[in-house]
């Protein structure tokens, strides 16, 4: 048996070339043949590609999608987030558990069926959602999990249990899932035709330097949610010096609640695709790499043939589009289930091999990214809107959208709304107008920007989204009446804790002790100096944090502390008998009571 | 180009050489930042954040950024050494911390920190994780108990032993420090003669049969606070 491992192992690794940069892969193909990464595996792994047995073992420990112990040929993933919650996903999972007869976490007997939760899969606005295997199955009720389960006990086929297909490419053969796109407002960058080459040729017939000016002039600012300004990074990238450089999509959709890039990626790659070519003739580059998230991993062999078709038709490859001398092609690296790998350097950190723990800034990845080579990393939308100026001009995109903010914004909105989807708006929008289209009026709080972003109430709705006003990457998550705000809080904390990388303190600990406060208040135990606690612990974890993710895990906290903070106020408890409500002296007494065999004479009562 | 830098740290003014992060230049200058994953002759790490101070304005730790011409750098001011005893606090409530009968008491940076900050006990409660020890190792003897992550073993023994005994594995709360073998130190080649045993701050990381061999009075930081040594330069350089 060990004997066929380390023979597998080996001919994995030698497609790899031997490469131990590309752990990713291997340790992703190593999970898929056995359902798991073994210790005999890891060891195998070591000796051939020359590195040692602990660190492959620290990056198999994590992502998600990756196993030491050996998981069922199937793996059902249901999804856990705030809005498949808010759907009712309790009882789909229960009835998974039921048809299995197994909990969460665990494996039939047979070895067959895995049953696990997972965190926002990209598909709330068809919640509740779930993964079986690489396919994604929606709208999920108590029966259709019983109906899931059957089949698979019938077949073993993931595949099988898609019946119909979604709208537009969802239906290709290639990618043939029963996702919706749902997009319920196309507007003129993103969600609209592109010829394919069309604007590449513009581009390759410029320099460089006119390339780069042109994105500057269209005052492009990046669209996954930190907002630099796209002309400048590329700038920095270009101007690092070096014989080879790097352009690096992120298409790490992770943040709960946004879905939008599954839409680009499904029914605009091309567009994408041309944006990162472009990139490549701006920055210098010869090699583009999207980092696909693990959820998306069903739409891999439809952006595989897309590649392929561009290779076909002189858009990547050598001399592009007819350049001399411009050579250009893009690899898929595909994620494992880790949500901090969306921050840049943890994206790059993973395209290495390595854990996907954020690198120290400086250097920056324009400076030294991916290998150490300067390298830029966009979003998704970003690639596509820079096609779109190529294409049509800096000057139609700047007359688009707001005046500090140009151009347009994908979202994603899901939640208490009567149509959920992707909107591409102008930016300037206001909220109240985005949850009118969406059909989410009695809206008593919106997160924007998922998680990391904060929540407001209807006070704030007349604000408009843009970056110097409501920023957001494009999560827009509608709560509407009847809703918890710090239950949505105590879930937010516990996707931060689960998801974070555990490199610095701050993030590492403090959202642990966040979230025991606020869970302590939703008990009934908290006390009005919690509501203090809170706010200096999370602008402890604010200041102090390694990278974005702890840097705003705490906005949850802060901000319904500012925006909701009756709802702190009507659960903590002013202590009237001297005691601290959170301690219960009966318990604490319990122990020493039994041992004695009497209640005490003063709190016996 | 001068390859002299000068800046301020709380005001006053400092040369450092190019290159040089704050945390180094502010050593040579005398100036004591508190820290506990950083470690001389290992290579800048950023994961503890005890080092946090505002660089122009901005919250950065001070062992990772580089410093620059005219840079204003705030150190020692409250919001600061607040935001330093919160991480100190959590790396305290993390763990299963007991000074009273940890053999390290005396020389664990952790604990002298603690004084230092002024902390007379965590303001949060206390996560008491379930976290093993490994003693398999016949001269060597693991605590995860104590472990602050801090991965000094790990830089010491893949950058000055040549061995890559220590690698973190697991991720978030999870996260601990694991060995190169399927279970156990002893599996590895790990050895007493380590340069990574001797730069563990806490008590996780301990040569066997030494304990408590220092009396009370004689340890580390029995008499002067942590970071006395380097603030002794500036008393010298003042002299």
């Amino acid at each position: 048996m060990s004997e066929t491992v380390e023979a597998t192992v080996k001919q994995i690794c030698q497609a790899c070339g031997n490469d131990r940069t590309r752990m990713m892969d291997i340790v992703r193909a190593v999970q898929e043949k056995f359902g798991c990464v073994s210790d005999a595996a890891m060891d195998a792994i070591a000796r051939t590609v020359s590195t040692h047995r602990v660190e492959v073992e620290s990056v198999v420990s994590f992502y998600t999608f990756l196993s030491k112990k050996p998981k069922g040929q199937v793996v059902i993933r249901v999804c856990n987030d705030i809005i498949d919650r808010m759907h009712d996903v309790g009882r789909v999972a229960q009835a998974f558990s039921d048809a299995l007869g197994i909990g969460f976490g665990e494996t039939t007997k047979d070895g067959k069926i895995s049953l696990e939760f997972t965190p926002c899969i990209g598909m709330c606005d068809q919640a509740p959602a779930a993964m079986v295997n690489d396919v994604v199955v929606t709208g999920l009720s108590s029966d259709s999990a019983w109906s899931i389960v059957r089949g698979l006990q019938e077949h073993m086929d993931p595949n099988k249990l898609v019946e119909h297909f979604g709208d537009g490419n969802n239906s290709h053969e290639l990618v043939r899932a029963m996702v919706s796109n749902n997009i319920r407002k196309a507007g003129p960058v993103v969600l609209a035709p592109l010829a394919a080459g069309d604007a590449l040729k513009k581009a390759v017939s410029m320099t460089p330097a006119e390339v780069i000016r042109e994105v500057k002039t269209a005052r492009l600012r990046g669209r996954g949610g930190a907002g630099f300004p796209t002309g400048m990074k590329w700038e920095f990238t270009r101007g690092a010096g070096g014989d080879k450089r790097y352009v690096v999509c992120n298409a790490d959709e992770g943040e709960p609640g946004t879905f939008k890039d599954r839409v680009i990626l499904t029914e605009c790659p091309d567009l994408m695709f041309e944006g990162m070519t472009i990139a490549g003739h701006a920055i210098g580059g010869d090699t583009g790499i999207v980092y696909l998230r693990g959820e998306y991993a069903y739409l891999r062999p439809f952006l595989e043939h897309v590649l392929n078709e561009r290779r076909a038709q002189g858009l990547l490859g050598k001399n592009v589009c007819g350049k001399q001398g411009f050579d250009f092609d893009i690899r898929i690296q595909m994620g494992a289930g880790a949500y901090v790998c969306g921050e840049e350097t943890a994206l790059l950190s993973s395209c290495e091999g390595l854990r996907g723990d954020p690198k120290n800034r400086p250097p920056f990845p324009a400076q030294k990214g991916y290998l150490g080579r300067p390298t830029t990393v966009n979003n998704v939308e970003t690639f596509c809107c820079v096609a779109r100026i190529l294409e049509k001009g800096s000057g139609w995109f700047a007359e688009l959208g707001s005046k500090g903010s140009p151009g347009t914004k994908l979202l994603s909105v899901s939640g208490d709304c009567k149509t959920p989807g992707v909107l591409e708006v102008p930016f300037g929008i206001t909220l109240r107008e985005v949850l009118k289209v969406c059909g989410a009026e009695d809206a008593i709080a919106v997160q924007v920007g998922g998680p990391s972003g904060v929540m407001v109430g209807p006070a704030d709705y007349g604000r408009t989204i843009c970056y110097d006003d409501l920023a957001t990457g494009g999560s827009i998550m509608v709560f509407g009446p009847k809703r918890n705000h710090l239950k949505t809080v105590s879930i937010f904390l516990d996707f931060f804790i689960e998801e974070g990388c555990g490199y610095c303190t701050p993030c590492r600990v403090g959202n642990v002790l966040m979230k025991e406060r606020v869970d302590r208040i939703l008990d009934g135990k908290g006390e009005p100096a919690d509501l203090d606690y809170l706010q200096q612990l999370a602008e402890t974890v604010k200041l102090a944090s390694r990278c974005g993710l702890g840097q705003t895990s705490p906005n949850c906290v802060l901000s319904t502390l500012k925006n909701f903070r009756s709802d702190y106020e009507a659960l903590v408890k002013k202590p009237t008998d001297g005691m601290q409500p959170a301690f219960d002296i009966r318990a604490a007494l319990g122990a020493a009571e039994a041992v004695v065999g009497r209640k005490s004479a003063h709190f016996g009562a | 180009m001068s390859d002299t830098i000068t800046f301020t740290i709380d005001g006053v003014e400092i040369q450092g050489r190019r290159g040089q992060t704050i945390l180094e230049a502010a050593d040579d200058a005398g100036v004591y930042i508190p820290r506990l994953c950083a470690f001389k002759d290992l290579s800048p790490y950023g994961a503890c954040r005890v080092c946090t101070v505002m660089a122009n304005g901005r919250p950065q730790a001070a062992c990772t950024q580089p410093i620059a011409e005219g840079m204003v750098v705030e150190n020692d001011t409250e919001q600061l050494k607040k935001v330093r005893r919160d991480i100190v606090e959590m790396l305290f409530v993390e763990g299963n911390h007991f000074c009273m009968f940890c053999e390290k008491s005396g020389n664990c940076e952790l604990q002298a920190m603690a004084y230092r900050l002024g902390i007379a006990a965590p303001k949060y409660p206390y996560l008491n994780p379930k976290r093993e020890v490994d003693a398999s190792h016949p001269d060597i003897l693991v605590d995860h108990n104590r472990c602050i992550l801090c991965a000094r073993c790990v830089r010491a023994s893949k950058d000055l032993d040549g061995k890559n005994v220590f690698q973190f594995i697991g991720r978030g709360p999870h996260k601990k420090v694991g060995v190169n073998a399927e279970a156990n130190l002893s599996d590895t080649n790990a050895d007493v003669t380590d340069k990574a045993l001797d730069v563990c701050p806490v008590g996780a990381l301990l040569r066997k049969r030494v304990g408590y061999a220092v009396p009370v009075g004689k340890r580390l930081y029995d008499l002067e606070p942590i970071g006395s040594d380097i603030e002794a330069k500036r008393a010298g350089q003042e002299k």
